[in-house]
């Protein structure tokens, strides 16, 4: 701040005044660009969210959800095997994510500082940057070519466990959130440690690894990479583990580089529910983490 | 009352008596954390069926003298100890002890209410009992000492209709008394209390002293306080402790009106800390 003759008159206000007002301006300036900003990040879902009502509602109808596709040529038919196929993938993925994920992340938060703790913690994040493609090689590799044949299982396993980084580092922060003071109180009255981590500790902190499950779950279960040479995909209904399966995305990714108008339709129609479903469990997540926060007492 | 005893895993009828006149000793026991000592070469007997308080300054290490009562001490990282304490004449520290068996018979209580808050009252108080008869109890068991504990902890009256109800529901004079009822319901020999009524009311602190008072009557308690008051109130003796090191310990009615130490007699007229 440079400070005339006529300013020494008056050391204090002028300036200052002066400078307030180019301080009151930047922070107009700043807020209004931060606003823009954050206006910017939300217009992507709001965009995507109207083109796929105005794209595939007009092909969504009860029949998308209870019929099988039908051949090209024939009108109507829907995504039944693939709706069902995704909720069974989920399921697998489940199965195996959810116990590794939950016991490791309670070990890192249990013996935290440990070097066995933090070298896992960097693997965990090393593995939730890994390519999702990735994943669906290394599944690939050992479960469909030593069996000869695609499957539910793999594509399960290769999802599954790209939730395990997810669920690990919730579980982890949850639990790490439980008091010290409740260890303590459980040790004295005689509880044993692994008992006291699975049955007050885990209890305790079980409402946010329910919300860190969810939201692994929906981030999961878009992913089409991982199930090309997985799951691979089925034009026919198969509920069998050992058969390869329907899913949302890949019939999707199938519908929409064909060239015909009405399978156009139906591949929007299937973008329209995986957000849709992808949407419904972050709803549901936000509601248990509520219902934690609000519901301490009685 | 001549009950036997064994905190040891090999020697199950190998015997404490429960009525010999000391339950705990310490002998030439130092306590560290990392390389910080908080507790220097104290050794003193605590006799049976008494109220011994603590006191002291903060940071003298009466917590964490009270802590190696029950192993609780070595579960906080790069703690360890030397010396030697007896229970009921048998060394907590011995190779043979299970640290876990040791705590079914030295219950302790905490400066803050640390009710589990994802149990109901009833729960609560059945939860040390759970663990320590190995889930065996029937529920009319359960019930019975349940009740007898929240009686005990002056809380039954005001529970009684609620027992079901969350735990984290109660006041925290309440959740206080409920963790005492916790520790009780398992009818420990030695009850440690670590300043439990630091968090509480004027009110909610009278209720837990007259408990302190009935429970002498049962088993041994030891209670660390900054109250002086409180300590001259409740105990029937009374140790003094300063950076670590026990400066006097005298039945309570002597150290407040005759205290032989210079330090001490600072101390409770309130000169310093």
């Amino acid at each position: 701040m440079s400070a005339t003759a006529a300013d020494r008159g008056h050391p204090e206000s002028r300036p200052r005044a002066s400078g307030l007002a180019r301080r009151r301006g930047v922070s107009v300036v700043m807020v209004t660009l931060t606003c823009i900003a954050a206006a910017i990040a939300v217009v992507p879902l709001l965009v995507i969210l109207a083109y796929l009502l105005r794209q595939g509602a007009g092909a969504l109808s009860l029949d998308f959800f209870t019929s099988m596709p039908k051949p090209v040529g024939e009108e109507g038919g829907g995504m039944a095997n693939a709706i069902v196929g995704t909720l069974m993938l989920l399921g697998i993925a489940s199965a195996v994510g959810l116990p590794v994920g939950i016991g490791a992340g309670l070990y890192l938060a249990e013996r935290r500082g440990t070097r066995l703790a933090n070298l896992v913690r960097f693997l965990a994040d090393v593995l939730n940057g890994l390519p999702s493609i990735v994943m669906g090689i290394f599944a690939w590799q050992f479960l469909v070519r030593p069996f000869g044949h695609f499957s539910a299982l793999a594509g399960g396993a290769a999802i599954g466990a790209m939730m395990i980084p997810l669920v690990t580092r919730t579980t982890e922060e949850m639990v790490r959130t439980v008091p010290q003071s409740l260890r303590e109180a459980a040790l004295a009255l005689g509880y044993p440690r692994w008992r006291t981590s699975l049955q007050i500790v885990l209890r305790t902190a079980l409402g946010g690894i329910v919300t860190g499950v969810l939201v692994a779950v929906a981030r999961v279960a878009g992913e089409t990479a991982p199930l090309l040479f997985t799951a691979f995909g089925n034009s026919f209904w198969s509920t069998n583990l050992q058969q390869p399966i329907a899913a949302l995305p890949l019939q999707i990714f199938t519908y929409a580089i064909s060239p015909y108008d009405d399978w156009h339709a139906q591949a929007w129609a299937g973008a329209l529910v995986l957000i849709a479903l992808v949407l419904v469990i972050s709803l549901i997540a936000r509601f248990v983490t509520r219902a934690r926060h609000g519901g301490g007492h009685d | 009352m001549t009950e036997l005893v064994s905190i040891r895993q090999t020697e199950p009828v190998a015997a404490g008596v429960r009525g010999a006149p000391c339950a705990l000793r310490a002998v030439a026991l130092n306590a560290f954390f990392g390389a910080t000592q908080a507790v220097r070469d104290v050794s003193l007997d605590l006799p049976a069926n008494e109220v011994t308080a603590i006191i002291g300054p903060s940071g003298c290490g009466k917590s964490t003298l009270l802590r190696t009562f029950n192993r609780m001490h070595e579960t906080v990282p790069t703690a360890r100890i030397t010396g030697q304490v007896f229970f009921h004449g048998q060394d907590i520290y011995g190779d043979d002890v299970n640290p876990i068996t040791l705590r079914r018979y030295v219950g302790m209580v905490f400066q803050r209410p640390t009710p589990f808050p994802t149990m109901s009252i009833r729960d609560n108080v059945a939860a040390g009992l759970r663990v320590q008869s190995g889930d065996k109890l029937d529920r009319r068991q359960v019930d019975e000492i349940v009740e007898r504990a929240l009686r005990e902890a002056a809380l039954w009256d005001e529970v009684k209709d609620r027992l079901k109800a969350s735990a984290t529901g109660i006041s925290g004079g309440q959740q206080q008394r409920l963790c005492i009822a916790r520790a009780l319901a398992t009818a420990p020999h030695v009850l440690l209390l670590d300043e439990p009524t630091a968090s509480l009311d004027p009110l909610s602190s009278q209720k837990v002293e007259e408990l302190v008072y009935e429970l002498r009557k049962t088993m041994t308690v030891v209670i660390v306080t900054h109250n002086m008051q409180q300590a001259a109130r409740v105990s029937d003796r009374t140790v003094f402790m300063l950076s670590g090191q026990l400066v006097e310990t005298a039945p309570t009615r002597v150290m407040f009106t005759a205290p032989s130490d210079p330090r001490t007699e600072a101390y409770i007229t309130g000169r310093f800390g």
